[in-house]
């Protein structure tokens, strides 16, 4: 189980990540794009941090409105085609645990089911058109096939991420069908493309942040 | 870089500022956002058009904003599409009861954000169509890419669109006609030199002295290739015979023609451009019905240019015709 303030702490080590990230995903977005992935999401998630300093002032602990919340900034700040496809990740994520103040497993799949509903109607992708998807889908897909398998939080969202790791990796061999890198055609084989790349960043940051607050938990900190 | 600016971080803002300031008796800017609307919007009993993109095209798109055309016009940063908030804010400024058609020039960004914005004004009950631009022939549409780059044609599809609503048309007549647009509009261009994003501070690209890029995009986006420097008459041909390839023009047929600078190349050369382009379509026995050489749709600095071509019907013709008086745009 997941507090509102556990989530809120989750949000915010995505934003750090995202930072430490700016140079390398704008470089990816350089090669194949128009050279701002990295720049625009650290803007996105640099308003989200103050966002979320309001959100802990007020005490907000509706987890679904502070996805939400994440959502609608994450629209109005980035721009490009990363803010509406990230904003309503976030936003139809937020549907899944409307009114909860605590989420478990479960509810992280749904949460992830609602995200990723949200980017494919959004960006009109599916799998193997180079995008966000591919690192998506396959994450989606273990929390799917884990229901009959007996495995701990962590163990699961570690395989989570190492799916969206191998997405992201298989974004490199094939060919963009959507976005700008698609006017490349087959020149843009070869590149890992930069939105499977965030995403993935953003999943990884989910197990390890997770695994640290329960690391606490069982040390009694 | 050398740039007649302030600080990288200002110049969408500022620039507005400046808009604003010379043209009082057409627009007015929202205190609070990037968006530019005619002066005494809303315009009652009218079908709203509401349009914009990226800045650094101008003077599209705040330009066309004025009687005959655009009612508002959302400027994003330079080349990044405008957030949906700041176009639900030019949405609900100028839309009337009539409704709003959003006019979207096809590029992924552009198209998520005008849509998010889109169905937000339906939450808050606003009649909203959308279309969408593609008359660059220079990227291959088909369904495994993002499909065609909107770019000058867009001009098109504002007056005529802009004429329809201002004749009274219902939203359904108005976008209808500017699909119409839109299915009879091709361009291509050529960039000779590359633009500077103001916040990147470098080239986008570069291009060697004695090179051109052959289907540049607005943006900088690659063309179909890259070749040495070739005349005007060779490079015109070169760009109209792609433009014609994809069109369907028999004999006798009309078409309205636009030479649009992408920045900085003079009106000397658009006209030397112009030349040739009449001297092939009347050697096709295509007619020319109207002219409009200048600068529309540029490309920060980019100099080069793009030749589209819009084939007319009657219909078309007359909502051409109609008056228009923007501070870019004017048809008397």
């Amino acid at each position: 189980m997941l507090s509102a303030s556990d989530v809120i702490y989750v949000l915010e080590k995505m934003g750090t990540v995202i930072a430490e990230n700016k140079e390398y995903l704008t470089e990816l977005d350089s090669a194949i794009g128009d050279a701002d992935h990295g720049i625009n999401m650290t803007k996105g998630f640099d308003a989200v941090k103050s966002k979320l300093e309001d959100i802990k002032q007020k005490n907000i602990d509706n987890i679904g409105e502070i996805l939400k919340i994440t959502g609608m900034t994450l629209v109005s700040t980035v721009g490009g085609a990363a803010g509406p496809l990230y904003g309503t990740a976030f936003m139809k994520a937020a549907l899944a645990v409307m009114g909860k103040t605590e989420v478990d497993i479960r509810d992280f799949q749904n949460i992830m089911e609602g995200a990723l509903a949200g980017v494919k109607m959004r960006g009109k992708a599916e799998i193997s058109d180079k995008t966000m998807v591919d690192a998506l889908e396959p994450a989606v897909n273990i929390l799917r096939e884990s229901k009959d398998k007996e495995l701990n939080e962590i163990e699961l969202l570690n395989n989570v991420r190492l799916a969206a790791l191998q997405g992201m990796e298989y974004t490199k061999g094939i060919q963009a069908r959507k976005g700008r890198a698609s006017y490349l055609g087959a020149r843009s084989i070869g590149h890992q493309d930069p939105g499977a790349t965030s995403s993935y960043l953003l999943l990884n940051t989910i197990y390890q942040t997770v695994e640290e607050i329960k690391g606490k938990d069982i040390n009694g900190g | 870089m050398k740039k007649l600016i302030n600080n990288p971080d200002f110049v969408v803002e500022e620039m507005l500022a400046g808009f604003e300031a010379a043209y009082p008796e057409y627009i007015r800017k929202l205190p609070f956002h990037n968006v530019v609307v005619r002066k005494a919007a809303p315009t009652k009993g009218k079908v709203a058009l509401v349009s914009g993109g990226g800045s650094g095209h101008e003077p599209s798109h705040g330009g066309f904003v004025g009687k005959g055309m655009l009612d508002a016009a959302v400027a994003g940063a330079v080349f990044t599409s405008p957030t949906p908030d700041q176009i639900l804010e030019a949405i609900k400024e100028v839309g009337t009861e009539e409704g709003v058609l959003l006019v979207i020039k096809n590029y992924t960004g552009d198209v998520m954000n005008f849509e998010m914005a889109g169905e937000m004004a339906q939450l808050e009950n606003i009649k909203v169509a959308s279309v969408v631009i593609n008359d660059d022939v220079a990227v291959e549409d088909s369904t495994w890419t993002t499909g065609r780059r909107g770019i000058a044609g867009t001009v098109f599809v504002h007056k005529i669109a802009g004429a329809k609503a201002e004749a009274g048309g219902t939203l359904e007549e108005v976008k209808e006609v500017a699909e119409k647009v839109i299915a009879n509009t091709r361009s291509m261009g050529m960039a000779l030199t590359p633009c500077i994003v103001p916040a990147a501070g470098k080239p986008t690209f570069t291009l060697d002295e004695n090179e051109m890029e052959i289907g540049m995009g607005i943006h900088g986006e690659p063309g179909t290739h890259r070749d040495a420097i070739k005349t005007a008459d060779e490079i015109t041909e070169h760009l109209l015979s792609k433009v014609l390839a994809d069109m369907s023009l028999a004999d006798g047929e009309e078409v309205a023609v636009m030479v649009n600078g992408l920045g900085s190349t003079p009106l000397m050369e658009l006209f030397i451009v112009n030349r040739k382009v009449k001297e092939i379509l009347t050697e096709k026995g295509i007619n020319i019905y109207k002219t409009f050489v200048g600068e529309y749709m540029t490309s920060l600095e980019m100099a080069g240019c793009s030749i589209t071509l819009l084939k007319l019907n009657a219909e078309l013709k007359e909502l051409l015709d109609a008056p228009a008086d923007t501070p870019a745009f004017k048809i008397i």
